[in-house]
Protein backbone atom coordinates (compact mmCIF):
# COMPACT_ATOMS: atom_id res chain seq x y z
CA UNK A 1 0.00 0.00 0.00
CA UNK A 2 1.55 3.43 -1.11
CA UNK A 3 0.49 6.47 1.23
CA UNK A 4 -0.31 9.35 -1.03
CA UNK A 5 2.65 12.11 -0.73
CA UNK A 6 -0.52 14.61 -1.49
CA UNK A 7 -2.32 12.98 1.75
CA UNK A 8 0.84 13.18 3.60
CA UNK A 9 1.83 16.56 2.40
CA UNK A 10 -1.52 17.17 3.67
CA UNK A 11 -1.54 15.87 7.25
CA UNK A 12 1.89 17.92 7.76
CA UNK A 13 0.46 21.25 6.63
CA UNK A 14 -2.07 20.25 9.43
CA UNK A 15 0.53 19.25 11.67
CA UNK A 16 2.43 22.38 11.32
CA UNK A 17 -0.31 24.94 11.03
CA UNK A 18 -0.44 25.86 14.34
CA UNK A 19 3.09 26.20 15.22
CA UNK A 20 3.82 28.44 12.01
CA UNK A 21 1.00 30.30 12.56
CA UNK A 22 1.75 31.41 16.05
CA UNK A 23 5.06 31.88 14.94
CA UNK A 24 4.10 34.53 12.56
CA UNK A 25 2.08 36.48 14.38
CA UNK A 26 3.91 36.16 17.17
CA UNK A 27 7.53 36.31 16.06
CA UNK A 28 8.13 36.88 12.71
CA UNK A 29 5.68 39.84 11.93
CA UNK A 30 6.51 41.44 15.29
CA UNK A 31 9.82 41.78 14.65
CA UNK A 32 9.37 43.16 11.44
CA UNK A 33 6.15 45.63 13.09
CA UNK A 34 8.42 46.84 15.73
CA UNK A 35 10.44 49.06 13.49
CA UNK A 36 7.99 50.45 11.50
CA UNK A 37 6.47 51.03 14.73
CA UNK A 38 9.77 53.15 15.36
CA UNK A 39 8.56 55.63 12.51
CA UNK A 40 5.73 56.92 13.83
CA UNK A 41 4.35 58.66 17.27
CA UNK A 42 1.55 56.58 18.90
CA UNK A 43 -0.04 56.82 22.12
CA UNK A 44 -2.45 53.75 21.41
CA UNK A 45 -5.46 55.82 22.63
CA UNK A 46 -5.29 58.00 19.13
CA UNK A 47 -4.12 56.24 15.63
CA UNK A 48 -0.05 55.94 14.71
CA UNK A 49 1.28 59.37 12.97
CA UNK A 50 3.98 58.72 10.64
CA UNK A 51 7.05 60.83 11.25
CA UNK A 52 9.51 59.18 9.55
CA UNK A 53 13.17 59.25 11.17
CA UNK A 54 12.59 61.45 13.65
CA UNK A 55 11.89 59.25 16.81
CA UNK A 56 15.59 58.55 15.76
CA UNK A 57 17.16 62.06 15.52
CA UNK A 58 15.74 62.06 19.06
CA UNK A 59 17.30 59.39 20.52
CA UNK A 60 20.89 60.87 18.46
CA UNK A 61 20.17 63.81 20.23
CA UNK A 62 19.38 62.01 23.67
CA UNK A 63 21.59 62.28 26.63
CA UNK A 64 19.48 59.80 28.81
CA UNK A 65 19.49 57.20 25.42
CA UNK A 66 23.29 57.92 25.58
CA UNK A 67 23.67 57.45 29.55
CA UNK A 68 21.72 54.04 28.76
CA UNK A 69 24.08 52.90 26.26
CA UNK A 70 27.00 53.03 27.98
CA UNK A 71 25.20 51.85 31.30
CA UNK A 72 24.13 48.97 29.60
CA UNK A 73 27.31 47.80 28.30
CA UNK A 74 28.66 48.71 31.94
CA UNK A 75 26.28 46.19 33.20
CA UNK A 76 27.06 43.67 30.67
CA UNK A 77 31.05 44.03 31.59
CA UNK A 78 30.29 44.17 35.33
CA UNK A 79 28.33 40.95 35.11
CA UNK A 80 29.56 38.34 32.10
CA UNK A 81 33.41 38.39 32.45
CA UNK A 82 33.05 37.33 36.87
CA UNK A 83 30.46 35.28 35.81
CA UNK A 84 32.15 33.28 33.56
CA UNK A 85 35.56 33.01 35.41
CA UNK A 86 33.38 31.75 38.19
CA UNK A 87 31.75 29.26 36.15
CA UNK A 88 34.64 27.52 34.40
CA UNK A 89 36.19 28.02 37.70
CA UNK A 90 33.22 25.63 39.46
CA UNK A 91 32.62 23.46 36.27
CA UNK A 92 36.49 22.37 36.75
CA UNK A 93 35.71 21.86 40.29
CA UNK A 94 32.96 19.62 40.04
CA UNK A 95 34.26 17.81 37.22
CA UNK A 96 37.22 16.83 39.18
CA UNK A 97 36.29 16.52 42.34
CA UNK A 98 32.70 15.72 43.06
CA UNK A 99 30.56 15.01 39.96
CA UNK A 100 27.41 14.17 42.68
CA UNK A 101 24.06 15.24 41.31
CA UNK A 102 23.13 16.83 44.41
CA UNK A 103 25.86 18.80 44.19
CA UNK A 104 24.92 19.94 40.63
CA UNK A 105 21.44 20.29 41.66
CA UNK A 106 22.08 23.27 44.88
CA UNK A 107 24.17 24.72 42.27
CA UNK A 108 21.76 25.16 39.68
CA UNK A 109 18.84 26.12 42.17
CA UNK A 110 19.22 29.75 42.02
CA UNK A 111 18.99 29.57 38.06
CA UNK A 112 15.48 27.88 38.44
CA UNK A 113 14.37 31.20 40.45
CA UNK A 114 12.17 33.76 39.03
CA UNK A 115 14.49 36.79 38.32
CA UNK A 116 12.28 38.80 40.35
CA UNK A 117 12.83 36.72 43.39
CA UNK A 118 16.51 36.90 42.77
CA UNK A 119 15.91 40.81 42.56
CA UNK A 120 14.07 40.74 45.96
CA UNK A 121 16.36 38.75 47.80
CA UNK A 122 19.01 41.12 46.86
CA UNK A 123 17.01 43.86 48.06
CA UNK A 124 16.85 42.80 51.74
CA UNK A 125 20.22 40.93 51.90
CA UNK A 126 21.69 44.14 50.69
CA UNK A 127 19.80 46.47 52.93
CA UNK A 128 21.92 49.62 54.15
CA UNK A 129 20.31 48.90 57.35
CA UNK A 130 19.01 45.65 58.05
CA UNK A 131 20.29 43.88 55.43
CA UNK A 132 22.48 40.23 56.56
CA UNK A 133 25.17 41.17 53.99
CA UNK A 134 25.95 44.66 55.70
CA UNK A 135 25.90 42.99 59.23
CA UNK A 136 28.23 40.30 58.14
CA UNK A 137 30.94 42.79 56.51
CA UNK A 138 30.59 45.56 59.50
CA UNK A 139 31.37 42.40 61.82
CA UNK A 140 34.70 41.90 60.14
CA UNK A 141 35.35 45.36 60.41
CA UNK A 142 34.38 46.91 56.95
CA UNK A 143 32.30 49.88 56.73
CA UNK A 144 28.74 49.47 56.34
CA UNK A 145 27.80 50.01 52.10
CA UNK A 146 24.56 51.64 50.83
CA UNK A 147 25.17 48.71 47.65
CA UNK A 148 21.25 49.72 46.13
CA UNK A 149 20.68 52.68 47.17
CA UNK A 150 24.12 54.13 46.23
CA UNK A 151 24.51 55.83 42.69
CA UNK A 152 27.93 54.09 42.25
CA UNK A 153 27.22 50.64 43.74
CA UNK A 154 23.66 50.09 42.48
CA UNK A 155 24.77 48.70 39.40
CA UNK A 156 27.46 46.75 40.15
CA UNK A 157 25.40 45.16 43.19
CA UNK A 158 22.79 44.57 40.36
CA UNK A 159 25.24 42.98 38.80
CA UNK A 160 26.35 40.74 41.75
CA UNK A 161 22.79 39.33 42.20
CA UNK A 162 22.45 38.42 38.41
CA UNK A 163 26.30 36.46 38.95
CA UNK A 164 24.49 34.95 41.76
CA UNK A 165 21.82 33.63 39.60
CA UNK A 166 23.00 32.31 37.08
CA UNK A 167 26.72 30.96 37.70
CA UNK A 168 26.05 28.09 38.52
CA UNK A 169 24.09 27.27 35.66
CA UNK A 170 26.90 28.11 33.31
CA UNK A 171 28.88 26.10 35.58
CA UNK A 172 26.89 23.11 35.04
CA UNK A 173 27.75 24.02 30.98
CA UNK A 174 31.70 24.17 31.45
CA UNK A 175 30.81 20.49 33.58
CA UNK A 176 29.05 18.97 31.03
CA UNK A 177 31.54 20.31 28.23
CA UNK A 178 34.60 19.27 30.61
CA UNK A 179 32.68 15.20 30.39
CA UNK A 180 33.17 14.71 26.86
CA UNK A 181 36.73 15.50 26.98
CA UNK A 182 38.52 12.08 26.47
CA UNK A 183 40.22 10.76 29.12
CA UNK A 184 43.14 9.57 27.60
CA UNK A 185 44.77 13.44 26.40
CA UNK A 186 45.03 13.69 30.27
CA UNK A 187 46.46 10.92 30.75
CA UNK A 188 49.13 11.53 27.98
CA UNK A 189 49.63 14.88 29.38
CA UNK A 190 50.57 13.48 32.96
CA UNK A 191 52.61 11.26 31.62
CA UNK A 192 54.80 13.96 30.29
CA UNK A 193 54.72 15.49 33.72
CA UNK A 194 52.11 18.27 33.06
CA UNK A 195 50.90 19.46 36.83
CA UNK A 196 46.94 20.45 37.70
CA UNK A 197 47.57 23.97 36.00
CA UNK A 198 49.33 22.93 32.89
CA UNK A 199 47.14 20.12 31.96
CA UNK A 200 43.91 22.97 32.69
CA UNK A 201 45.83 25.50 30.11
CA UNK A 202 46.82 23.17 27.61
CA UNK A 203 43.91 20.54 27.60
CA UNK A 204 41.20 21.77 29.20
CA UNK A 205 40.73 25.39 28.05
CA UNK A 206 41.17 24.92 24.38
CA UNK A 207 38.85 22.22 23.91
CA UNK A 208 36.07 23.83 25.43
CA UNK A 209 36.15 26.61 22.94
CA UNK A 210 33.11 25.59 21.38
CA UNK A 211 31.40 25.98 25.02
CA UNK A 212 32.93 28.91 26.62
CA UNK A 213 31.59 30.49 23.05
CA UNK A 214 28.37 29.37 23.74
CA UNK A 215 28.14 30.31 27.25
CA UNK A 216 29.71 34.03 26.30
CA UNK A 217 27.06 34.69 23.46
CA UNK A 218 24.21 33.37 25.13
CA UNK A 219 24.88 35.17 28.47
CA UNK A 220 25.77 38.47 26.88
CA UNK A 221 22.54 38.60 24.58
CA UNK A 222 20.68 37.55 28.29
CA UNK A 223 23.01 40.41 30.15
CA UNK A 224 21.91 43.33 27.31
CA UNK A 225 18.24 42.00 28.35
CA UNK A 226 17.64 42.64 31.87
CA UNK A 227 14.83 43.94 33.28
CA UNK A 228 13.37 41.86 36.30
CA UNK A 229 16.04 42.45 38.88
CA UNK A 230 16.07 45.94 38.20
CA UNK A 231 12.38 45.91 38.49
CA UNK A 232 12.34 44.22 41.66
CA UNK A 233 15.01 46.37 43.22
CA UNK A 234 15.88 50.30 41.96
CA UNK A 235 13.93 50.84 38.61
CA UNK A 236 16.68 52.42 37.24
CA UNK A 237 17.90 54.80 39.95
CA UNK A 238 18.96 55.82 42.39
CA UNK A 239 18.77 58.69 39.37
CA UNK A 240 20.39 57.10 36.31
CA UNK A 241 22.33 54.39 37.82
CA UNK A 242 20.96 51.56 36.82
CA UNK A 243 18.75 53.21 33.60
CA UNK A 244 19.42 50.45 31.30
CA UNK A 245 18.39 50.69 27.32
CA UNK A 246 15.61 48.20 28.59
CA UNK A 247 14.10 49.70 31.59
CA UNK A 248 14.58 52.96 29.36
CA UNK A 249 12.13 51.36 26.49
CA UNK A 250 9.70 50.65 29.17
CA UNK A 251 9.44 53.84 31.02
CA UNK A 252 9.29 55.61 27.37
CA UNK A 253 6.35 52.66 25.51
CA UNK A 254 4.18 52.11 28.98
CA UNK A 255 4.52 54.31 31.43
CA UNK A 256 4.96 57.73 29.21
CA UNK A 257 2.84 56.09 26.47
CA UNK A 258 5.21 56.79 23.59
CA UNK A 259 5.36 53.22 21.32
CA UNK A 260 7.15 54.69 18.71
CA UNK A 261 10.18 55.83 20.96
CA UNK A 262 9.95 52.43 22.77
CA UNK A 263 10.21 50.90 19.59
CA UNK A 264 13.12 52.99 18.42
CA UNK A 265 15.07 52.49 21.65
CA UNK A 266 14.11 48.81 21.38
CA UNK A 267 15.15 48.50 17.84
CA UNK A 268 18.40 50.80 19.00
CA UNK A 269 19.22 47.47 21.47
CA UNK A 270 18.80 45.25 19.08
CA UNK A 271 21.34 46.91 16.21
CA UNK A 272 23.70 46.98 19.36
CA UNK A 273 22.95 43.30 20.66
CA UNK A 274 23.59 41.92 16.89
CA UNK A 275 26.76 44.03 16.57
CA UNK A 276 28.57 42.38 19.77
CA UNK A 277 27.27 39.23 18.79
CA UNK A 278 28.63 39.02 15.17
CA UNK A 279 32.06 40.77 16.49
CA UNK A 280 31.94 37.45 19.50
CA UNK A 281 30.82 35.00 17.09
CA UNK A 282 34.07 36.53 14.49
CA UNK A 283 36.56 35.96 17.43
CA UNK A 284 35.57 32.46 18.05
CA UNK A 285 34.92 31.40 14.78
CA UNK A 286 39.18 32.47 13.71
CA UNK A 287 40.28 29.27 15.76
CA UNK A 288 40.36 26.23 14.22
CA UNK A 289 39.09 22.91 15.85
CA UNK A 290 41.31 21.67 18.44
CA UNK A 291 40.63 18.70 19.04
CA UNK A 292 42.40 17.91 16.06
CA UNK B 1 50.16 -1.15 38.99
CA UNK B 2 51.52 0.42 36.06
CA UNK B 3 51.79 3.92 35.98
CA UNK B 4 48.85 4.57 33.25
CA UNK B 5 46.31 3.47 36.10
CA UNK B 6 47.38 4.73 38.57
CA UNK B 7 47.04 8.22 36.69
CA UNK B 8 44.13 7.24 35.30
CA UNK B 9 42.41 7.01 38.23
CA UNK B 10 43.67 10.54 39.29
CA UNK B 11 42.57 12.45 36.51
CA UNK B 12 38.75 10.50 36.63
CA UNK B 13 36.52 11.10 39.90
CA UNK B 14 37.56 10.93 43.12
CA UNK B 15 40.78 9.55 42.92
CA UNK B 16 42.55 7.76 45.57
CA UNK B 17 42.12 8.85 48.82
CA UNK B 18 45.26 10.80 49.73
CA UNK B 19 44.64 14.26 51.06
CA UNK B 20 46.38 17.06 48.98
CA UNK B 21 46.55 20.61 50.15
CA UNK B 22 45.34 21.12 46.60
CA UNK B 23 42.08 19.28 46.90
CA UNK B 24 41.34 20.74 50.39
CA UNK B 25 41.53 24.03 48.71
CA UNK B 26 39.13 22.68 46.02
CA UNK B 27 36.76 20.95 48.72
CA UNK B 28 36.41 24.39 50.66
CA UNK B 29 36.12 26.39 47.52
CA UNK B 30 33.17 24.40 46.40
CA UNK B 31 31.36 24.73 50.17
CA UNK B 32 31.26 28.15 49.70
CA UNK B 33 29.84 27.91 46.51
CA UNK B 34 27.44 25.69 47.80
CA UNK B 35 26.35 27.80 50.97
CA UNK B 36 26.21 30.90 49.07
CA UNK B 37 23.81 28.99 46.52
CA UNK B 38 21.50 28.01 49.55
CA UNK B 39 21.66 30.98 51.50
CA UNK B 40 19.84 33.60 50.10
CA UNK B 41 16.74 31.10 50.01
CA UNK B 42 17.35 30.27 53.26
CA UNK B 43 17.04 33.86 54.27
CA UNK B 44 14.15 34.58 52.73
CA UNK B 45 12.28 31.72 54.30
CA UNK B 46 13.86 32.96 57.86
CA UNK B 47 12.66 36.52 56.98
CA UNK B 48 9.47 35.08 56.50
CA UNK B 49 8.48 33.45 59.48
CA UNK B 50 9.73 36.28 61.44
CA UNK B 51 7.87 38.65 62.99
CA UNK B 52 8.15 42.02 61.63
CA UNK B 53 8.73 43.98 65.25
CA UNK B 54 11.69 41.29 65.87
CA UNK B 55 13.56 41.71 62.14
CA UNK B 56 14.39 45.44 63.17
CA UNK B 57 16.24 44.60 66.24
CA UNK B 58 17.59 41.24 65.92
CA UNK B 59 18.33 41.36 62.03
CA UNK B 60 21.72 39.42 62.42
CA UNK B 61 19.53 36.62 63.62
CA UNK B 62 20.44 33.43 61.71
CA UNK B 63 17.30 31.53 62.81
CA UNK B 64 13.93 32.95 62.73
CA UNK B 65 12.92 35.83 65.69
CA UNK B 66 9.40 35.93 66.73
CA UNK B 67 8.40 32.67 64.65
CA UNK B 68 4.97 33.82 63.74
CA UNK B 69 2.97 32.69 60.59
CA UNK B 70 1.26 35.70 59.78
CA UNK B 71 3.10 36.89 57.33
CA UNK B 72 1.89 34.23 55.10
CA UNK B 73 -1.39 34.71 56.60
CA UNK B 74 -1.42 38.43 55.60
CA UNK B 75 -0.25 38.36 52.18
CA UNK B 76 -2.52 35.43 51.54
CA UNK B 77 -5.04 37.79 52.11
CA UNK B 78 -6.57 36.09 55.01
CA UNK B 79 -6.09 38.76 57.32
CA UNK B 80 -8.31 42.22 57.43
CA UNK B 81 -7.01 45.58 56.94
CA UNK B 82 -6.62 46.58 60.62
CA UNK B 83 -4.76 43.52 61.58
CA UNK B 84 -2.26 43.68 59.02
CA UNK B 85 -1.53 46.71 60.12
CA UNK B 86 -1.20 46.08 63.17
CA UNK B 87 1.46 43.49 62.43
CA UNK B 88 3.64 45.81 60.70
CA UNK B 89 1.83 45.52 57.70
CA UNK B 90 1.78 47.84 54.62
CA UNK B 91 -1.97 49.00 55.43
CA UNK B 92 -2.84 47.19 51.95
CA UNK B 93 -4.78 43.90 51.46
CA UNK B 94 -2.65 41.58 49.03
CA UNK B 95 -3.91 38.86 47.71
CA UNK B 96 -0.92 36.42 46.92
CA UNK B 97 -3.10 33.10 47.14
CA UNK B 98 -5.18 34.27 43.68
CA UNK B 99 -1.32 35.66 42.14
CA UNK B 100 -0.08 31.87 43.07
CA UNK B 101 -3.65 30.55 40.67
CA UNK B 102 -3.23 32.96 38.31
CA UNK B 103 0.73 32.05 37.79
CA UNK B 104 -0.85 28.58 37.57
CA UNK B 105 -3.01 28.73 34.98
CA UNK B 106 -0.71 30.70 32.86
CA UNK B 107 2.39 28.14 33.32
CA UNK B 108 -0.14 24.66 32.78
CA UNK B 109 -1.59 26.62 29.75
CA UNK B 110 1.83 27.49 28.35
CA UNK B 111 3.13 24.08 28.61
CA UNK B 112 0.43 22.55 27.32
CA UNK B 113 0.20 24.21 24.45
CA UNK B 114 3.94 24.27 23.51
CA UNK B 115 3.95 20.21 24.26
CA UNK B 116 0.90 19.46 22.02
CA UNK B 117 1.47 21.85 19.59
CA UNK B 118 5.10 22.06 18.80
CA UNK B 119 5.54 18.12 18.67
CA UNK B 120 2.80 17.97 16.07
CA UNK B 121 4.89 20.47 14.27
CA UNK B 122 8.30 18.36 14.93
CA UNK B 123 7.03 15.71 13.77
CA UNK B 124 5.80 16.91 10.69
CA UNK B 125 9.23 17.86 10.25
CA UNK B 126 11.23 15.08 11.43
CA UNK B 127 9.28 12.46 9.33
CA UNK B 128 6.92 13.58 7.19
CA UNK B 129 7.56 14.73 3.70
CA UNK B 130 6.39 17.79 2.23
CA UNK B 131 6.91 21.02 -0.39
CA UNK B 132 8.96 23.57 1.62
CA UNK B 133 9.89 21.72 4.88
CA UNK B 134 13.62 22.48 4.92
CA UNK B 135 13.01 26.36 4.17
CA UNK B 136 10.11 26.34 6.91
CA UNK B 137 12.23 24.83 9.08
CA UNK B 138 15.16 26.89 8.71
CA UNK B 139 13.21 30.52 9.02
CA UNK B 140 11.42 28.65 12.30
CA UNK B 141 14.95 28.17 13.83
CA UNK B 142 16.32 31.71 12.65
CA UNK B 143 13.28 32.53 15.14
CA UNK B 144 15.73 32.11 18.03
CA UNK B 145 17.44 34.62 17.35
CA UNK B 146 15.11 37.40 17.85
CA UNK B 147 15.74 38.53 20.91
CA UNK B 148 12.17 39.05 22.97
CA UNK B 149 12.63 42.90 23.16
CA UNK B 150 11.97 43.20 19.93
CA UNK B 151 8.52 41.58 20.09
CA UNK B 152 7.48 42.93 23.14
CA UNK B 153 5.85 46.43 22.26
CA UNK B 154 4.39 45.17 18.67
CA UNK B 155 3.00 41.96 20.64
CA UNK B 156 1.46 44.02 22.80
CA UNK B 157 -0.26 46.61 20.74
CA UNK B 158 -1.47 43.72 19.03
CA UNK B 159 -2.69 42.33 21.91
CA UNK B 160 -4.37 45.49 23.41
CA UNK B 161 -5.97 46.04 20.05
CA UNK B 162 -7.70 42.46 20.31
CA UNK B 163 -8.88 43.44 23.32
CA UNK B 164 -7.51 40.65 25.30
CA UNK B 165 -5.62 42.63 27.53
CA UNK B 166 -5.96 41.41 31.26
CA UNK B 167 -7.20 38.11 29.99
CA UNK B 168 -4.98 34.55 30.38
CA UNK B 169 -5.62 34.21 26.40
CA UNK B 170 -3.77 37.71 26.02
CA UNK B 171 -1.24 36.48 28.90
CA UNK B 172 -0.50 32.89 27.12
CA UNK B 173 -0.86 33.75 23.38
CA UNK B 174 2.67 34.43 22.54
CA UNK B 175 4.06 31.48 24.00
CA UNK B 176 1.36 28.59 23.45
CA UNK B 177 1.10 28.31 20.19
CA UNK B 178 4.91 28.02 19.04
CA UNK B 179 8.39 27.71 20.13
CA UNK B 180 11.29 27.67 18.03
CA UNK B 181 13.35 26.09 20.66
CA UNK B 182 10.75 23.15 21.64
CA UNK B 183 10.42 22.29 17.70
CA UNK B 184 13.87 22.25 17.18
CA UNK B 185 14.30 20.57 20.97
CA UNK B 186 11.77 17.96 20.11
CA UNK B 187 12.57 17.02 16.79
CA UNK B 188 15.79 15.87 17.48
CA UNK B 189 14.40 13.09 19.66
CA UNK B 190 11.68 12.24 17.02
CA UNK B 191 14.61 11.65 14.36
CA UNK B 192 15.70 8.98 16.30
CA UNK B 193 12.65 7.12 16.67
CA UNK B 194 12.95 3.89 14.27
CA UNK B 195 11.68 4.05 11.24
CA UNK B 196 10.87 0.29 11.43
CA UNK B 197 7.88 1.40 13.83
CA UNK B 198 6.41 3.52 11.53
CA UNK B 199 6.82 1.40 8.53
CA UNK B 200 4.87 -1.62 10.18
CA UNK B 201 2.01 0.64 11.49
CA UNK B 202 2.03 1.90 7.71
CA UNK B 203 1.69 -1.00 5.76
CA UNK B 204 -1.25 -2.33 8.40
CA UNK B 205 -3.07 0.74 6.94
CA UNK B 206 -2.57 3.21 9.77
CA UNK B 207 -3.22 6.91 9.18
CA UNK B 208 0.22 9.05 9.93
CA UNK B 209 -2.13 10.77 12.83
CA UNK B 210 -2.60 7.16 14.38
CA UNK B 211 0.85 6.20 13.82
CA UNK B 212 1.88 9.99 15.45
CA UNK B 213 -0.31 9.52 18.59
CA UNK B 214 -0.02 5.55 19.82
CA UNK B 215 3.49 4.86 18.95
CA UNK B 216 5.56 8.17 17.97
CA UNK B 217 4.45 9.86 20.94
CA UNK B 218 4.90 7.14 23.92
CA UNK B 219 8.51 6.43 22.15
CA UNK B 220 9.40 10.11 23.39
CA UNK B 221 7.63 10.41 26.21
CA UNK B 222 11.19 11.29 27.70
CA UNK B 223 11.98 14.36 25.88
CA UNK B 224 8.30 15.39 26.05
CA UNK B 225 8.77 15.56 30.06
CA UNK B 226 12.10 17.35 29.65
CA UNK B 227 10.62 20.21 27.14
CA UNK B 228 7.52 20.49 29.92
CA UNK B 229 9.81 21.11 32.77
CA UNK B 230 11.85 23.62 31.21
CA UNK B 231 8.93 25.63 29.82
CA UNK B 232 7.48 25.45 33.03
CA UNK B 233 10.11 27.38 34.73
CA UNK B 234 10.25 29.94 31.47
CA UNK B 235 6.34 30.43 32.30
CA UNK B 236 6.66 30.57 36.11
CA UNK B 237 9.63 32.57 36.27
CA UNK B 238 8.71 34.94 33.29
CA UNK B 239 7.65 38.77 34.47
CA UNK B 240 7.88 41.45 31.85
CA UNK B 241 5.18 40.06 29.78
CA UNK B 242 2.70 39.22 32.03
CA UNK B 243 3.23 42.14 34.00
CA UNK B 244 2.49 43.92 31.11
CA UNK B 245 -1.26 42.19 30.19
CA UNK B 246 -2.50 40.80 33.22
CA UNK B 247 -2.82 44.01 35.12
CA UNK B 248 -5.76 43.37 37.31
CA UNK B 249 -5.70 40.80 40.83
CA UNK B 250 -7.28 38.40 39.00
CA UNK B 251 -4.95 37.80 36.13
CA UNK B 252 -1.76 39.60 37.74
CA UNK B 253 0.98 36.70 38.19
CA UNK B 254 3.08 35.72 41.53
CA UNK B 255 6.21 37.93 39.80
CA UNK B 256 4.65 40.46 39.00
CA UNK B 257 2.42 40.92 42.24
CA UNK B 258 5.60 40.99 44.11
CA UNK B 259 6.85 43.79 42.08
CA UNK B 260 3.79 45.74 42.92
CA UNK B 261 3.85 44.59 46.64
CA UNK B 262 7.79 45.89 46.75
CA UNK B 263 6.93 49.16 44.85
CA UNK B 264 4.29 50.20 46.79
CA UNK B 265 6.26 51.74 49.58
CA UNK B 266 3.97 52.85 52.62
CA UNK B 267 5.57 55.77 55.07
CA UNK B 268 7.38 53.46 57.34
CA UNK B 269 9.27 51.61 54.99
CA UNK B 270 8.25 48.16 53.10
CA UNK B 271 6.81 45.22 54.53
CA UNK B 272 9.67 43.19 54.47
CA UNK B 273 8.30 40.08 56.06
CA UNK B 274 5.16 40.04 53.79
CA UNK B 275 7.64 40.31 50.81
CA UNK B 276 9.91 37.72 51.66
CA UNK B 277 6.42 35.30 52.69
CA UNK B 278 5.49 36.23 49.39
CA UNK B 279 8.69 35.20 48.01
CA UNK B 280 8.94 32.17 49.89
CA UNK B 281 5.96 31.63 48.13
CA UNK B 282 6.81 31.83 44.74
CA UNK B 283 9.95 30.05 45.46
CA UNK B 284 7.94 26.73 46.15
CA UNK B 285 7.48 25.47 43.14
CA UNK B 286 10.75 25.88 41.66
CA UNK B 287 12.52 24.12 44.69
CA UNK B 288 9.99 21.31 44.85
CA UNK B 289 10.38 20.45 41.00
CA UNK B 290 13.89 20.23 41.89
CA UNK B 291 13.77 18.24 44.71
CA UNK B 292 10.97 15.77 42.94
CA UNK B 293 12.47 15.82 39.31
CA UNK B 294 16.38 15.60 41.05
CA UNK B 295 18.59 13.83 38.08
CA UNK B 296 15.69 14.96 35.48
CA UNK B 297 15.25 18.43 36.33
CA UNK B 298 19.22 18.95 36.30
CA UNK B 299 20.42 17.23 33.44
CA UNK B 300 17.39 18.74 31.09
CA UNK B 301 17.95 22.26 31.86
CA UNK B 302 22.05 21.15 30.48
CA UNK B 303 20.71 19.94 27.56
CA UNK B 304 18.32 22.44 26.62
CA UNK B 305 21.92 24.86 27.43
CA UNK B 306 23.24 22.86 24.64
CA UNK B 307 20.65 23.15 21.88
Amino acid sequence: MIVGRRSEALTAYAFIFTSVFGFAVFVAIPAVRNVAISFTDWNLLSPPKAIGFRNYTMLFHDPVFWHGVKITVLYVLYQIPIQTLIAIFLGVMMARFAKSILLRGVVILPYLLPPVVGGLMGLWMLNPLIGIVNAAIVAVGIPRQPFLGSVHQALASVAGINIWQFAGFNALLFFAGIQTIPSSLYEAAGLDGASEWQMFWRVTVPLLRPVTAFVLITSVIGSFQVFATIAATTHGGPVNATRVLTWYMYEQAFQQNSMGYGAAISTALTVLLVAISLVQFMAFRTGKSELN
Amino acid sequence: MGDNERLGRRVRGFGRLDITPGKIAAWFALSVFVFISIFPVWWVVRTAFSSTSAIFKQYQSILPVGFTLTNFARVLGFVGTNQAIKEGGAGQTFDFLLSLRNSVIVSVLIVAGQVFFSSMAAYAFARLRFPFREQIFFIFVMGLLIPPIVTLIPNFVLIHNLGLLNTFAGIVAPDLLSSSFAVFFLRQFMLSVPHELEEVALLDGASRVRIYFSIVLPQVRGALVTLGIVVFFYAWNNFLWPYLVGRTPGTRVITAALEVFQSQVPQGGPDWTGLMAGTALAIVPSVVILIVGGRRVVESLQFSGMK
